[in-house]
């Protein structure tokens, strides 16, 4: 495993302690509305998602919000100063143009021929036509767009339901499902063999470091933005929403 | 995690196309509901910039605050300013209710007013958690005029804060919604104390009377789903599938208005099924509000009395029991005992009669500097209501026929409207 990312992971468990949700049968004091009198077993909740590992997700939340506002949004911040439009365009549809290899793989596993035609097709033309993959033309002149697929999906699309919600550090949002098929790519699809990096070089990091800038210039959501207290709710019933449509499509 | 906006997705809705009239009035959807909803399609809204110069600032909590743990990431008010390089005039904009500084709407009056020359200064409702937790006084927000006299206090402290990065020439107010009412009792409390002697005051779809509109949206949410509030997950899974079905369609997607309007076009919706949803937005908000006075208050009300949070435990229960209650309920059984409390004599129709444009209706009817933007098919009104404010109003109040409830904010004629309402 990728040893800057297993360290964060250890620093996000040990900071949160593992926390338990408390005993919510011993309450401190009186409460007018207590749960037990308003919510009922035999209704089903839209907010509710399986999160057997609650407390432990939320304090890799709060982690992910930390390093968002200290660590990450500044390097973004000072990425999009230096890098001039074109050129942050143009990693990002690099990036994109890599993760053709995922979705490719990710369409024959599911058996769709068209979107795996699709992704070879966008892959070929903007790997030459593209000038290595930074030039989208696919897109732009054939508007021939890209379909997302990954292993989550794929095992999706079997039959495999999402598992226990997880949130991982600083990528945020999962499931026990979507994160192992994140984790099993990263290691079936090595970019930098592929792109022949010389291994553990500053070339790597520097790799990594920059998909990391891209993919986070790709996300408009900020932390705690939407305001609202139940924040950890809303993202995690939209996360699965969202990858019910993605395995659907 | 893609682009989503959450609301957007969460309020969004499905099944409609309604015929486009032939009209003097070129707002493209007639339906108040669907156009609440789905607000104006980009090729009819206002040219306005992308960027603008705009600074986020954070105002710290009122003295003596002290923020709970489970609200860590709300240290501080959050504002902003969009600036010009030269003295100009400052328009201070309030979000609607359980909206931020930053909201879509807001963000539709940052870019207009910037455009036309102004300062601006946005603010969130003070039904804004964000507000609640570090700009409310009592803590108990909903109640008009002490939202408006903690808004007032916070112009104030703004004011002296960016007094170095601005030169005002002189000042002005805006606000939709619940922000529309509130600066119109903004604008009298100032008459009063005489701070920013604003010369423009406008209202954009403002409440007659918040308890009315707070009823009328409580009734959506509960009375049109087949089965009861109980059967809500059914109703949420059949819009989703709807979604799910126009996500499989296209080749490019971004959930957004744009994505709403199509599936508006292509489908026939009832009010009954776009009702829940505007009333779930609501409620959404409510919610957020509810909870975050019963922590400040330690209130014990769905949260037990002295209890600490944590930011490890879960907060799903009390919101699911949060928006289960209502704000309704709210009102009865914390809003009017907190201020019954305060004078023993208030009844609870003075309370509502408080919440009420109607209960400064001498102020409105004399004052030029006030001007309102309203829709005769607002779904917050009760009818007859947006008469009587134009009838008070009279040709300082604009009523177009259609557009919901500040659905067609920026559609071109209203962001021609609004902003002349303040350069002319």
């Amino acid at each position: 495993m990728n040893k800057p990312y297993a360290f964060l992971l250890i620093l996000a468990l040990g900071l949160t302690g593992c926390a338990a949700t408390p005993d919510k049968s011993t309450p401190v004091g009186p409460v007018m509305h207590p749960a037990s009198e308003i919510l009922r077993d035999d209704v089903v909740y839209a907010v509710d998602v399986y999160d057997p590992w609650e407390g432990m997700n939320r304090g890799i939340y709060k982690f992910n919000a930390k390093f968002d506002q200290h660590i990450f949004l500044p390097a973004l911040g000072a990425y999009e100063t230096i890098l001039p439009g074109f050129a942050q365009k143009g990693l990002t549809n690099f990036f994109s143009n890599m993760s053709e290899i995922r979705n490719v793989m990710n369409s024959i596993l599911q058996l769709k021929l068209e979107s795996t035609l699709i992704g070879t097709s966008r892959f070929l033309i903007n790997t030459t036509v593209g000038i290595g993959g930074f030039w989208d033309p696919s897109t732009d002149l054939i508007g021939l767009y890209q379909r997302d697929e990954d292993l989550g999906q794929t095992l999706g699309y079997w039959g495999f339901g999402q598992g226990p919600y997880m949130v991982l550090p600083i990528f945020g949002p999962s499931s026990f499902r979507d994160g192992f098929g994140f984790l099993a790519e990263f290691f079936i699809i090595d970019d930098i063999k592929i792109l022949g990096l010389k291994e553990r070089s500053w070339e790597v990091y520097a790799y990594y470091g920059i998909m990391g800038l891209d993919m986070r210039r790709a996300v408009a959501f900020r932390y705690y933005d939407t305001g609202s207290p139940f924040e950890y709710e809303l993202v995690r019933m939209l996360y699965t929403q969202k990858r019910k449509f993605d395995i659907a499509r | 995690m893609k682009k989503i906006s959450i609301y957007a997705l969460l309020i969004s809705s499905l099944f409609g196309s309604y015929s486009v009239q032939a009209s003097a009035y070129g707002y493209p959807i007639t339906d108040s509901y669907a156009a609440t909803i789905i607000g104006t399609p980009a090729k009819y809204r206002a040219q306005l910039p992308g960027k603008i110069p705009l600074k986020v600032y954070t105002l710290p909590p009122i003295k003596g605050r002290k923020i709970p743990e489970v609200f860590w990431y709300q240290q501080g008010m959050k504002y902003s300013l969009a600036y010009q390089d030269h003295a100009a005039p400052l328009i201070f904009s309030i979000a609607g209710t359980g909206a931020g500084y930053h909201s879509g709407k807001m963000q539709i009056i940052n870019k207009a007013f910037y455009q036309a020359g102004f300062h601006v200064v946005s603010l969130s409702s003070p039904t804004h958690t964000n507000f609640e937790v570090n700009a409310s006084t009592s803590g108990i927000p909903g109640h008009l005029p002490e939202d408006s006299a903690d808004l007032y206090q916070v112009m104030q402290r703004v004011s002296a804060r960016i007094s170095e990065k601005v030169e005002v020439t002189d000042y002005h107010l805006i606000g939709y919604s619940l922000g529309g009412a509130q600066a119109a009792f903004v604008a009298k409390l100032d008459e009063q104390k005489k701070v920013f002697n604003f010369k423009k005051v406008l209202m954009i779809n403002p409440p007659l009377n918040l308890y009315h509109s707070v009823t009328i949206l409580d009734d959506m949410l509960e009375n049109n789903i087949p089965g009861g509030l109980d059967n809500f997950n059914t109703y949420y899974q059949a819009v989703m599938d709807r979604f799910s079905q126009e996500y499989q369609k296209v080749d490019e997607i971004k959930f957004n208005n744009e994505f709403l309007y199509r599936i508006y076009k292509e489908d026939t919706p009832g009010r009954k099924q776009l009702a829940p949803l505007i009333g779930l937005s609501f409620r959404i908000s409510s919610t957020n509000m509810i909870f975050t006075a019963d922590v400040m208050n330690d209130l014990g009300y769905v949260v037990p009395k002295g209890s600490q949070l944590t930011t490890t435990e879960s907060l799903t229960d009390y919101g699911k029991v949060t928006t289960r209650l209502g704000f309704s309920k709210y009102f009865d059984e914390i809003f009017y005992p907190h201020f019954k409390k305060q004078d023993p004599s208030l009844t609870r129709e003075k309370l509502i009669f408080a919440e009420s444009l109607k209960s400064i209706e001498g102020y409105l009817k004399a004052s030029a500097k006030i001007g309102m933007i309203h829709n005769a098919d607002d779904l917050i009104m009760k009818p007859g209501e947006v008469d009587y404010l134009q009838q008070l109003l009279g040709d300082r109040a604009k009523v177009y026929p259609y557009g919901g409830h500040c659905g067609n904010m920026d559609y071109k004629d209203n962001v021609q409207y609004m902003v002349r309402f303040f350069t002319e």
